[in-house]
C-alpha cells in the first residue's frame, strides 16, 4: 500500500484510532499526534488530513482542494498520494 | 555538580512525560529498567496528585503521556487517570505486561479515551516467555489481551527485550507481533543498567548471536514494509559514536517516579550529586525549567573535551550522561561509545564480555527483579 500511484481513486482514506490532527497551542503549530510520534505538519497536510475523514473518496478530496485552493488538479493529487502513501507505510493513515 | 550554570539555549518545552505510576508487578523480568531500590506501595502518589500532575504536564506543552510502572494495571485507579489524561488533552499510552487487564477493564480505558497500547513480550514461546517473567501464565493473558486492544480498535505497539534466552527468536517475535495484531513492534537489545547490570552475565547474548539477531530484524523491513513498523534498538558496543541519549538530556521528556521524583530519564539517579524535585512541592514547570537536575547538563557548558570542541555536540549531545558516569566515574564526560573518547578501551572491555560468552550454557540463573527482598549487589 505504500506505492503512490497504487491507490485507488475510491479509497476513502481515513485516521485510524490512536491518530490525531492537533492544534497545538504551546508551539502555535499542527500537529499529527501517533503512537510514540509526533509529526509536525505543513499547512498543505493539513487541509489534507483534515479532509480524510473515512468518507470521502481520494477523488473528492483532491476535487474539494482544487477547488478550495484553485489549484491545478494534476499537481494537489500528486501531493495526496505522495503524503497518504508515506502515512500508510508507517500506518498513520488506513486506505 | 549542581553549580549555577547559564543554560546556554532557551529551553523548549516537554514532549512527553513518563509516568512510572507503581513500582508494583506481577511480572520479575530480571532487565526491568526500574531502579534495583523499588518505591513501596506506600507512598505512592495518591490519584488527586497524579490529576494535577497530568494537568501542569498538559499546560507546559507535554504532548504524549506514557503511563508506565512496573505494571499500572496494578493501580485501581487507572482508568479514572487515564480519563484524566484525555480531559486534559494528552495522548495517552499505557506500556503494560498485560497482567491485571480483563476485558472488561480494557472497554472501560477504551472508553476513558485511552490512544494506544505498548504490549511487552517476554519471547514467542509461551514456556520460555513465563520463564523470563517469572509469572505463569503471563504469556497467555498477553494473547489475551492484545486480543481486545484489537477489538477496541485501539493500535497496539508490542514491544520485546532481547537477550541470551530469547535472541534466537528476534526475527520471530517480529513475525509473533504481526499474528497479535500489532501496527508498531519493538526489537530492543538489553541496555544494561539497573536490573539488566545485576544479571548480564546471565542476559548477554554472543557477538555473533547478536549480529545474527540484528541482521534478521533488519530483514524484516522489507518483508513487512506497511504492514508492521519496526522501532529497532540494537546494542551500541561495537558503534563508533554514542547515542543521542533521550534526543538530549532534559530536552523532550521527563520522568515520574511512584513516590514522585522527577528524572530527566529513569537512570538519572545512579548519577551522584544531583538534586532531584518532587512533585509534592513543585509543579512540572518550575521542575522543568528550574530543577538543578534537569538544567545539569543542557545545553553545552558543562561539556569536556573531546565533545566540547566537536562537531557532532549538537547531534548526540556527547551520549549517555549515565554510561558515561558508570564506565568513567564522570558523567561529564564523553559517552565512552565514541571512539574518539579516551575511555573507550573500558567499553572494548565490556563487549570482549560479549565473545566469553557460551551461548550453549542457558541463560537460567537470574535474579527476578522483586519489590520485597533486596537483590544481592553485583
Amino acid at each position: 500500500m505504500s506505492d503512490a500511484a497504487a491507490i485507488s481513486p475510491e479509497s476513502k482514506p481515513h485516521l485510524p484510532r490512536g491518530m490525531h490532527l492537533k492544534h497545538d497551542e504551546t508551539r502555535g503549530e499542527w500537529l499529527l499526534m501517533a503512537p510514540e510520534r509526533v509529526l509536525k505538519l505543513n499547512a498543505v497536510a493539513v487541509e489534507i488530513l483534515k479532509r480524510c475523514d473515512g468518507k470521502a473518496t481520494l477523488g473528492e478530496i483532491v476535487d474539494q482542494l482544487a477547488a478550495a485552493f484553485a489549484a491545478d488538479r494534476e499537481r494537489i493529487e500528486t501531493d495526496v498520494r505522495a503524503l497518504l502513501a508515506e502515512l500508510a507505510a508507517k500506518r498513520m493513515v488506513d486506505l | 555538580m549542581n553549580a549555577p550554570q547559564k543554560v546556554s539555549e532557551a529551553v523548549a518545552a516537554p514532549v512527553g512525560i513518563l509516568a512510572e505510576l507503581t513500582h508494583r508487578c506481577p511480572l520479575a523480568c530480571p532487565y526491568c529498567s526500574n531502579p534495583v531500590e523499588l518505591d513501596a506501595r506506600e507512598g505512592e502518589l495518591d490519584t488527586e496528585t497524579w490529576k494535577r500532575v497530568f494537568s501542569e504536564a498538559a499546560a507546559v506543552g507535554v504532548l504524549h503521556a506514557h503511563l508506565s510502572g512496573g505494571e499500572p494495571a496494578s493501580r485501581r485507579d487507572l482508568v479514572d487517570i487515564v480519563k484524566h489524561c484525555h480531559d486534559v488533552g494528552l495522548y495517552t499510552n499505557l506500556i503494560t505486561s498485560g497482567v491485571g487487564i480483563s476485558e472488561a477493564r480494557m472497554r472501560e480505558l477504551a472508553d476513558a479515551g485511552l490512544d494506544h497500547v505498548q504490549l511487552s513480550i517476554q519471547d514467542a514461546e509461551a514456556q520460555s516467555a513465563d520463564r523470563i517473567g517469572g509469572y505463569k501464565g503471563g504469556f497467555a493473558r498477553k494473547m489475551d489481551v492484545a486480543k481486545w486492544v484489537n477489538e477496541v480498535g485501539i493500535p497496539l505497539t508490542v514491544n520485546a527485550v532481547i537477550h541470551r534466552a530469547n535472541i534466537a527468536r528476534a526475527g520471530r517475535m517480529v513475525e509473533f507481533a504481526v499474528e497479535l495484531g500489532a501496527r508498531r513492534v519493538e526489537i530492543a537489545h538489553t541496555q544494561y543498567y539497573a536490573w539488566a547490570y545485576l544479571n548480564r552475565k546471565a542476559l548477554m547474548p554472543s557477538r555473533e548471536q547478536v549480529e545474527k539477531a540484528v541482521a534478521e530484524v533488519e530483514a524484516m523491513r522489507k518483508t513487512y514494509a506497511g504492514k508492521i513498523v519496526i522501532d529497532h534498538v540494537a546494542p551500541d558496543y561495537y558503534a563508533r559514536y554514542p547515542k543521542a541519549c533521550m534526543g538530549g538530556w532534559a530536552k523532550r521528556t521527563l520522568n515520574v517516579t511512584p513516590h514522585g521524583k522527577a528524572l530527566p530519564c529513569h537512570a538519572a539517579e545512579t548519577i551522584p550529586g544531583l538534586e532531584f524535585w518532587n512533585v509534592r512541592e513543585h509543579s512540572i514547570s518550575d521542575i522543568w525549567f528550574n530543577a538543578p537536575a534537569f538544567n545539569a547538563f543542557r545545553g553545552d557548558d558543562w561539556m569536556l573535551e573531546p565533545c566540547r570542541s566537536c562537531p557532532r555536540k549538537h547531534q548526540d549531545y556527547g551520549g549517555c550522561r549515565c554510561q558515561a558516569m558508570a564506565l568513567t566515574g564522570d558523567p561529564r564526560n564523553a559517552d565512552p561509545i565514541c571512539h574518539l573518547s579516551p575511555h573507550h578501551d573500558k567499553v572494548a572491555a565490556i563487549a570482549a564480555t560479549f565473545e566469553e560468552v557460551d551461548a550453549n550454557v542457558p541463560a537460567t540463573d537470574y535474579v527476578y527483579r522483586t519489590l520485597k527482598t533486596q537483590a544481592p549487589v553485583a
